[in-house]
């Protein structure tokens, strides 16, 4: 079976730095994938690469057979990938439910036009948003504070709604960017059963970066491990666990020359 | 808000308009409200298109080029072509939109001040150009246009001539402030749909919006394109009550206070530019007796209001609203 999504030896400079480079892996269809690395291995830059925020300087991402790198971030969402944000990018003023409503733009069946003149399919459009909003928010457990300002929000809750957000898109492949960074191990532990419950219930295709090592190891099917930009592992995660160039990675190899 | 006290208060906005501004008019013999009170109306449209700019998350002060514009293509269609007047209407509007569609392309991609600074100049751009294009007539201006003829179709009329009415300004009055009725009608209609929704999700986040597939591009095209047509036909109709236009008819200051009708409304509320245009501009009018003293009264009320109420006027029912809680 060909894989869902290919990165193909992806590359992306800043100046004279290299961000990513030429990074290449598969991603299977209903698969977790992580990719991890100490802070500026390039994790980040890789994610909107992929999700065409950013154009690469040479390689190419390829989805169901069609290359989606260097087009619209619009477009790359219409086909499927759909990213979420590190920091916690969500419609500040507006309700969590609205925030989920307007994220069902790609499903839409009307035109602007049909929209404004409440045609037959601008109402069947929101009539079959506002249910699956609902549902949505019961799904990712914000269903009791769906009528509240998104700014109003805590912290762990924000990060929820950020994934309902995405799922609302129906994404074949949803990238997750941190979505552990800053949460105690409850809900860490929450937010890894939701994610879980995303690819499980859903079959959605999840690919994430994350700092957090217990959750990534418990969570990921696969682990790809970056590196100053470049690929150094990839493998289950009892691999990596394994892996010296990950251990000399993380623990750093100047200590050992050093002599500590 | 009930829908039936929604309504009440539409009927009770349609009453005052239609019947009770022209009844108060007649009574207390201030004809020159009437042209006052038109171009409030009128200079309300060419701000709802500003506040639609801003409902998207750009500060627009360049709405005073398409006004221009309009005025120019409404002006030329009738005087050179021969056209009817309500036929160049909503041409004027069209035209604006289009070139707003190709200025729009490069400028859109610019945020907060420097869309800002680009849309400020474009105004000074509109007038130079009418100052030096053949067409134009220059600094002379196009004067002596005729009154809006009438419009009939097989020998049915079904607009008569502005000047068969005993009043003009009266005429004129009713048919700027039925405009402005449309055009909001057609504003609140817009923001309250799905496009709303999609022009605040715009306004709050671009780059989220455009990750859950919104074509951020076309959207703030589509919303500027709007805003000139609306800005056009304002410029347009202007043009057909003065019979005449200039060059300076439509200048950077007219711009500024586009933007400030909206401000000073409220820019979360669709009748905002309404309610501003119309303190603003009668405002003025009506300290014209204080004589010397009127800028320095004006600036003052106008830095109270903007202290006082920062999110607009219409935030006056807002708070009320959130005390009640």
């Amino acid at each position: 079976m060909s894989p869902l999504l290919e990165v193909r030896s992806v590359t992306r400079r800043f100046g004279g730095l290299v961000a990513v480079d030429s990074v290449a892996f598969d991603v299977a269809e209903k698969e977790i994938l992580s990719v991890i690395g100490p802070n500026g291995a390039g994790k980040s830059t890789l994610f909107k690469l992929i999700a065409s925020f950013l154009k690469t300087s040479s390689g190419e991402v390829i989805f169901k057979g069609e290359k989606i790198s260097d087009r619209s971030p619009h477009e790359v969402a219409r086909r499927g990938v759909v990213r979420t944000f590190q920091e916690t990018t969500i419609f500040r003023g507006m309700t969590v439910r609205d925030n989920v409503i307007v994220a069902h733009h790609l499903r839409s069946k009307a035109s602007l036009a049909g929209y404004f003149f409440a045609s037959g399919d601008a109402r069947a459009d929101e009539a079959a948003f506002a249910r699956s909003a609902d549902e949505i928010c019961d799904f990712i457990g914000l269903g009791e504070i769906k009528d509240e300002m998104a700014s109003n929000l805590p912290q762990g809750h924000l990060r929820a709604l950020g994934i309902a957000i995405g799922l609302a898109t129906d994404p074949a492949v949803l990238l997750l960017d941190e979505p552990f960074a800053g949460m105690n191990h409850d809900e860490t532990m929450r937010t890894v059963e939701l994610v879980r419950g995303v690819r499980d219930e859903r079959g959605v295709t999840v690919l994430l970066v994350e700092h957090d090592m217990p959750a990534v190891m418990s969570i990921s099917d696969r682990i790809v491990v970056l590196n100053f930009g470049q690929k150094i592992a990839e493998g289950t995660p009892a691999e990596i666990r394994a892996d010296d160039k990950v251990i000399e990675a993380y623990l750093g190899a100047e200590d050992e020359s050093i002599g500590l | 808000m009930g829908t039936g006290l929604r309504i009440a208060g539409v009927l009770l906005f349609l009453a005052i308009v239609f019947l009770g501004v022209p009844w108060a008019i007649q009574a207390s013999g201030r004809w020159d409200f009437y042209y006052t009170l038109t171009s409030v109306a009128l200079l309300a449209i060419a701000s709802a298109g500003v506040w639609l700019t801003f409902y998207i998350g750009r500060i627009n002060i360049g709405q005073g080029a398409y006004a221009l514009t309009g005025g120019y293509v409404s002006a030329i269609l009738v005087m050179q072509a021969g056209w009817n007047f309500w036929l160049t209407l909503p041409v004027a509007g069209i035209f604006c939109a289009l070139v707003s569609v190709l200025i729009g392309l490069p400028i859109l991609r610019l945020r907060g001040v420097y869309f800002a600074m680009v849309t400020l100049v474009l105004t000074e751009v509109a007038r130079l150009t009418a100052l030096a294009l053949p067409i134009t007539n220059g600094a002379k201006g196009i004067t002596s246009i005729p009154l809006p003829g009438e419009v009939s179709i097989l020998g049915l009329t079904l607009i008569p001539a502005i000047d068969t009415f005993g009043d003009v300004k009266l005429a004129f009055y009713l048919v700027a402030a039925a405009l402005m009725v449309i055009v909001f009608a057609g504003m609140y209609r817009l923001v309250n749909s799905r496009i709303g929704h999609l022009c605040r999700s715009l306004q709050q986040n671009e780059e989220l919006a455009s990750s859950i597939g919104v074509n951020i591009t076309y959207l703030r095209i589509v919303a500027y394109a709007i805003s000139s047509f609306l800005g056009g036909i304002a410029g347009a109709m202007f043009v057909a009550i003065s019979q005449s236009i200039y060059p300076s008819s439509f200048t950077v200051v007219d711009s500024v206070n586009f933007m400030l009708n909206c401000f000073l409304g409220g820019l979360a509320y669709v009748f905002g530019p309404i309610l501003g245009t119309l303190v603003l501009y009668f405002g003025w009018d009506l300290l014209f007796e204080t004589g010397r003293f009127q800028l320095l009264i004006y600036s003052s009320v106008l830095i109270l209001i903007i202290v006082l109420l920062p999110n607009g006027l219409l935030s006056v029912f807002e708070r009320k609203r959130a005390t009640a809680r």
